[in-house]
C-alpha cells in the first residue's frame, strides 16, 4: 500500500470513529444525529464481542451536582435510547402517592369545590409509595392502599396585632391545615417516618374572616403517565455531552471574540507568555453548560478553527 | 407453522420459565406474521417508547437480527408493534427474549454503577 493511500485510509477510519461516536453540528446542519452503534452498520464491528461484556467495560456514572432536591449526573457508555428510557420512567412510571378523592363536609371559602380539590391532589405527599398497593377500583380503601388528611379550618382575625399591621400571616390564624389522620396499623408502621405533605407551606386557599373548609382527603398509590400529581420529579432531561475541539490556538482579540460566542464560562481567555510578551490565549474550560447556539461557526475567522460535536455517549 | 393459527398468542409456544415475561407484556403477535418464526411483529399492549426504543436498541445489538423496528400505531390506543426478522440461526421470539433480558441485565448494571457512584460522592462531600 502506499503511503497516500494508507494515510487516506486512517482518515476514513477517524472519520468512520467520528461518525459513529459523535452528533457532528455544522454551520447549517446537524449531522451523525441516529445511533449507528450496532453490528454490520459500517462492518463487523463486534460479532464476535458479547454486548452486554463490551457495555459493562464502558459503563460510568459520576455525579455532577447534588442537593436535597437537584441532582446531575453523566451517563457514560450507553445510548441516548437508554437514558431517554430512564428519563420517561422516572416522569411518568415511578409512583407516588396524591391526593386522589377529597370528601368536602364544609366549604364557604370563595374556592370552588373542585378547584380545592385539584390544588390539594397536586400537593407532594411525604409517603413511602413501597409501603402501599395500589387501589383498584373495585376495592374499598384500606390501611394498606390509603392515606388519610383531615382539613378543618376557619379563618379567624388574630386580635393580637397591630391596628395598622397589613401582613395576612400575622393578621390571621390558619396555617399547617392538612392533619394525617393513621388508620389501622399506620401509627405503629410509621411512627419514624412521619407522613405530612413535603412542604408545610402550600397555599391552597385563601379565605376571609368567617369562611370555613372542612374536609377529608385520600391519597392514592398512582403513576404519572394517569396524571402528573403522581409524577415524583418536577423534571427530569438529559442532553448531549457538548465537546468543542480547538484545531489550533485563538489569540489576542479574537480570543476575546471567539469566548463571546459561547455561553459565558465555557471558553476563557487565558494571558500566557510566550517569548517573553503576554498573549491573550483562549482555552475551553467548562464545554458542559454551552447551549450550543452555534454562533461561532457564524464567523468566518474560525471556521477551520474548531470542531463541534456532542458525544453520543 | 398452523395457516389458522394466525393469531395466537405466544405464549402457546413458550416453556414455563417465559410466562412472567409474557404476563407483565401481554404481548401477542399482529395478524399473519407468525407463518415465518424468523420474521415477526410482536404486539405489546400497555407500553411505548420507553420500552419500545430501549429494547429496538438492545435488539439490534444482536449480529443475528438483520432488521429491528418499532412503532406505536396510533397514538390513542395503548400499543406498541415491534417486528424483528433475523438470519436462519435464530428465531425472531428468541431474539425478543434476548432483548428483554439484556435490557434487564443493562439496568441492574447501571443501578449498580448509579448506587455506588451516589455512595461515593455523599463519601466525599461528607454527606449522610
Amino acid at each position: 500500500m502506499s503511503k497516500s493511500s494508507s494515510k487516506r485510509a486512517s482518515a476514513a477510519q477517524d472519520r468512520l470513529e467520528l461518525i459513529q461516536s459523535r452528533v457532528i453540528v455544522e454551520r447549517d446542519s446537524v449531522s451523525s444525529i441516529s445511533s449507528s452503534d450496532f453490528p454490520f452498520h459500517t462492518s463487523n464491528r463486534y460479532s464476535n464481542i458479547d454486548f452486554l461484556e463490551k457495555i459493562r467495560k464502558k459503563l460510568r456514572v459520576s455525579i455532577e451536582k447534588k442537593s436535597q432536591y437537584d441532582m446531575e449526573f453523566d451517563l457514560i457508555g450507553v445510548d441516548a435510547s437508554i437514558a431517554n428510557a430512564l428519563r420517561r420512567i422516572m416522569i411518568a412510571e415511578v409512583p407516588t402517592l396524591a391526593i386522589e378523592k377529597v370528601f368536602v363536609y364544609d366549604n364557604t371559602s370563595i374556592v370552588q369545590d373542585e378547584v380545592l380539590a385539584h390544588r390539594l391532589g397536586l400537593i407532594p405527599i411525604k409517603a413511602n409509595p413501597d409501603e402501599f398497593d395500589f387501589k383498584l377500583s373495585t376495592e374499598h380503601p384500606t390501611d394498606q392502599n390509603t392515606i388519610v388528611f383531615k382539613l378543618k379550618q376557619e379563618c379567624k382575625r388574630n386580635p393580637k396585632t397591630a391596628a395598622n399591621e397589613t401582613d395576612p400571616k400575622k393578621l390571621y390564624l390558619n396555617h399547617n391545615a392538612l392533619i394525617w389522620e393513621p388508620k389501622g396499623d399506620q401509627a405503629d408502621r410509621f411512627k419514624d417516618s412521619q407522613i405530612r405533605p413535603v412542604h408545610q407551606d402550600i397555599l391552597v386557599a385563601q379565605m376571609r374572616p368567617g369562611q370555613k373548609i372542612e374536609l377529608e382527603a385520600h391519597c392514592e398509590k398512582g403513576c404519572g403517565k394517569e396524571h402528573a400529581k403522581w409524577s415524583p420529579v418536577a423534571t427530569a432531561s438529559y442532553r448531549l455531552m457538548p465537546e468543542i475541539i480547538l484545531k489550533e490556538e485563538i489569540t489576542g482579540d479574537l480570543a476575546i471574540k471567539f469566548a463571546s460566542c459561547f455561553t459565558p464560562g465555557v471558553v476563557e481567555v487565558k494571558d500566557e507568555n510566550v517569548d517573553g510578551k503576554t498573549i491573550e490565549v483562549a482555552k475551553v474550560v467548562n464545554p458542559r453548560i454551552d447551549m450550543v447556539s452555534r454562533e461561532v461557526l457564524r464567523h468566518k475567522e474560525f471556521e477551520d478553527k474548531l470542531e463541534l460535536n456532542l458525544r453520543e455517549f | 407453522m398452523d395457516d389458522t393459527d394466525d393469531n395466537s398468542n405466544i405464549g402457546d409456544e413458550l416453556s414455563d420459565s417465559d410466562v412472567e415475561v409474557n404476563d407483565i407484556l401481554n404481548f401477542h403477535t399482529e395478524k399473519g406474521a407468525i407463518k415465518d418464526p424468523q420474521s415477526v411483529t410482536f404486539n405489546i399492549t400497555g407500553e411505548d417508547h420507553t420500552l419500545g426504543n430501549a429494547l429496538r436498541y438492545m435488539i439490534i445489538q444482536n449480529p443475528e437480527v438483520e432488521y429491528c423496528g418499532y412503532s406505536i400505531p396510533h397514538p390513542s390506543e395503548d400499543k406498541l408493534n415491534i417486528r424483528i426478522q433475523t438470519t436462519e440461526n435464530t428465531t425472531a421470539v428468541d431474539a425478543l427474549r434476548k432483548g428483554l433480558e439484556d435490557l434487564k441485565a443493562l439496568c441492574a448494571k447501571v443501578t449498580e454503577i448509579f448506587y455506588k457512584a451516589n455512595k461515593d460522592f455523599d463519601e466525599i462531600n461528607n454527606l449522610s
